[in-house]
């Protein structure tokens, strides 16, 4: 007796814990990826260690990350364009000082480097000296620019996602919110009207030999692991989509979009043909006693029953699709541009992140960056279940 | 801590020569993952030779092997760039003297698709297609064909080398198709008719067609093959580096002589990369 009432408590205890500890999982997982993300803000976007220089009549103060890196690409070429004297802009690195001064100036171990960084920057009016800070002596005669930092309008609303440009990285991520929404959306256009048509089919109108083949079927679909779509629409999809359209570039937004339908389809599938297969056999009867066809049947009193599920089927799919990285890494060509039209390359969220982290130095500028793009991903799929959670109707 | 395991190696490496044979060597190789390949090829090649031997390689970019020569969990850094010199002064600072053994080179190629009529580009037309201010194949007389430009991801070391030699430091154009792999560059240059990409020259296939490069303003256009790589002719070729401190230079140099003796080379050349000699 007392051997039974234990082992009942034990059950019970068990089950709590499985789903506590589940529960802490997923708190865990979110805490982390906030407590990595944050602090990106009023970062500097210039690399630690690193110093703008420039000379001390030089009337600049400081630069946008836009700006410098306008600079070092060299579509700015003269001071007055960033609002200063009119004299060409003239680019110093260490290479430069390395290749103007002799081994001697240098010194063995270097110890001459930052005189010569002091006599260049000196006598050139028109230099800007990218260095590492160790390389400007204390007493430098010239101006240190004060450096960008990273600010929320920079990164929301920035338009170029350039993580490892030199001196002043990029980050702007509304190219890479805005091709991961654009593909998302399209795969579930396309998913959403056939995995419901299949799944009415499935569950009302097959006989059972029929639905004994196509379910299992469709169920092995969710198993083909994603690398294996995304070869599959590498060498199949990409091709077809260019000739088809007479494109230029086959990797597109519209590859990346068939791949996620597909990969969404059969979870879709399952989960609304659960849905529709649990409407209960008497009010389908009592639909068919008051004279209704199969067909009205469906329409009128099957799918409304079961419209919370095949909310659930939509949710669920947008989720396998929004976060899919390695089929849409493959086939969307990465590009980080604001996508215009779904013919032409884009860069997702979960892409970026997947082909980035592993380089990114750990606890760095970029490695923040990447946390954060994780951080609006969870807030993106938060919201979808929110608000289809508030529009679902209660169940009769 | 850190001066435990440095006095640590230390003893081991004055008692090793006593009680080991001389050939055998245990070593770890971090860094490069352009390296990582024929790095593997040597430690097993060099394992199955010399039994006893134990080396392991581990990759993670280049800079990330600098950094564990600098915390001594690796014995050698393999490098696809030359030590920046930050890199050599905090090392410096740490009071640790660094060798730079180069052990093979990479030549870069640029390709484009087979049925496209260009042939030969010059480092500034170069420059221009791949920042972006070039956009159409008929501006460096091709076909009137948008050109599509394949790179690889912002942090693999080959599209820092490439940007650093043949964009001049300049950044790639944001319209850049970035791919995670030189495989991937290969399979969609073969596939996109304007398309032009950089891959290593050990890549090169039917597939897609090699361009002649120019670094003297088109007076002269040069093959990327391992034999114009080798005479230093054609002019994108890197070095890839082993770098090691001084003090544990007589436990490896067993393993470093094997990689830059004939067999040693004989494996470079049969992995696609160049010799040195």
């Amino acid at each position: 007796m007392t051997i039974r009432k234990l082992s009942e408590k034990l059950a019970v205890g068990v089950l709590f814990s499985s789903s506590t500890v589940t529960t802490l999982a997923v708190l865990f997982i979110i805490f982390f990826l906030f407590r990595s993300g944050i602090g990106l803000f009023n970062d500097s976007s210039v690399e630690p260690h690193y110093t703008l220089v420039v000379h001390k009549n030089n009337p600049i103060d400081h630069l946008t990350s836009q700006a410098l890196m306008a600079i070092f690409d060299g579509h700015t070429t003269n001071w007055s364009e960033v609002g200063g004297k009119d004299l060409p802009i003239e680019l110093v690195t260490i290479d430069e000082i390395a290749s103007q001064y002799d081994e001697a100036a240098l010194g063995e171990s270097l110890e001459g480097v930052p005189a010569c960084v002091e006599d260049y920057m000196a006598h050139n009016e028109q230099a800007i000296g990218f260095f590492d800070a160790t390389f400007v002596p204390a007493d430098f005669s010239g101006k240190h620019l004060v450096l960008p930092k990273i600010s929320l309008a920079d990164f929301f609303l920035g338009r170029s996602w350039y993580p490892t440009a030199v001196p002043a990285a990029q980050f702007g991520v509304l190219p890479l919110v805005m091709g991961t929404l654009w593909v998302t959306f399209l795969a579930i256009l396309i998913a959403l009207p056939i995995g419901l048509i299949a799944a009415i089919y499935l569950s009302e109108i097959a006989d059972e030999r029929m639905r004994k083949v196509l379910k299992p079927v469709i169920e092995l679909l969710a198993g083909i692991p994603s690398v294996v779509y995304g070869f599959f629409g590498l060498v199949v999809l990409v091709p077809f989509i260019q000739r088809l359209f007479g494109l230029p570039v086959g990797e597109t937004a519209l590859a990346g979009s068939l791949i996620l339908a597909i990969m969404a389809l059969p979870t879709i599938i399952t989960i609304a043909e659960d849905a529709i297969r649990s409407t209960p056999v008497s009010l389908k009867e009592a639909s068919l006693a008051l004279g209704a066809t199969h067909w009205q049947s469906i329409r009128l009193v099957i799918l409304p029953y079961a419209r919370s599920g095949i909310m659930a089927a939509f949710i669920l799919g947008i989720g396998r699709a929004i976060g899919e990285t390695m089929a849409v890494l493959m086939v969307t060509g990465n590009a980080a541009v604001m996508p215009s039209t779904f013919l032409e390359p884009v860069r997702t969220i979960p892409a970026t992140i997947a082909a980035e982290l592993g380089e990114a130095p750990f606890g760095g500028t970029h490695f923040k960056a990447l946390f954060t793009l994780g951080i609006i991903l969870f807030v993106i799929t938060f919201l979808i279940n929110t608000a289809v959670e508030l529009i679902k109707p209660k169940k009769p | 801590m850190k001066q435990a395991i440095w006095m640590f190696t230390l003893m081991a490496a004055f008692l090793a020569p006593s009680t080991v044979q001389a050939q055998k060597v245990v070593a770890k190789i971090k860094g490069s993952d352009t390296c990582l390949p024929l790095s593997q090829k040597f430690a097993e090649v060099y394992s199955q030779k010399n039994k006893g031997s134990g080396i392991s390689v581990l990759g993670g970019g280049s800079g990330v092997g600098i950094e564990a020569l600098l915390s001594s969990t690796t014995d050698i850094a393999q490098s696809s760039r030359k030590m920046k010199l930050d890199e050599k002064m905090k090392l410096q600072k740490a009071g640790k003297k660094v060798k730079e053994v180069i052990i093979a080179y990479d030549a870069l190629a640029v390709v484009v698709h087979p049925a496209n009529p260009v042939s030969k580009l010059t480092r500034e037309q170069l420059e221009g297609i791949f920042t972006g201010k070039i956009t159409n194949w008929k501006q460096v007389g091709g076909p009137d064909m948008k050109i599509i430009v394949y790179s690889r991801e912002t942090s693999s070391g080959t599209y820092e080398f490439f940007k650093e030699h043949v964009l001049n430091k300049k950044n790639f154009a944001p319209s850049a198709l970035l791919l995670a792999a030189t495989g991937a560059v290969v399979q969609s240059v073969s596939q996109t008719k304007g398309a032009i990409g950089y891959i290593g020259v050990a890549y090169i296939d039917k597939q897609v067609k090699a361009i002649d490069v120019s670094y003297d303003q088109g007076k002269t256009f040069v093959k990327p093959t391992i034999a114009n790589a080798k005479s230093k002719k054609y002019p994108v070729t890197r070095p890839l580096y082993y770098y090691h401190v001084t003090t544990t230079e007589r436990n490896i140099k067993p393993f470093m002589d094997f990689i830059l003796s004939k067999e040693g080379q004989h494996i470079v050349q049969a992995e696609g990369y160049v010799p040195t000699f």
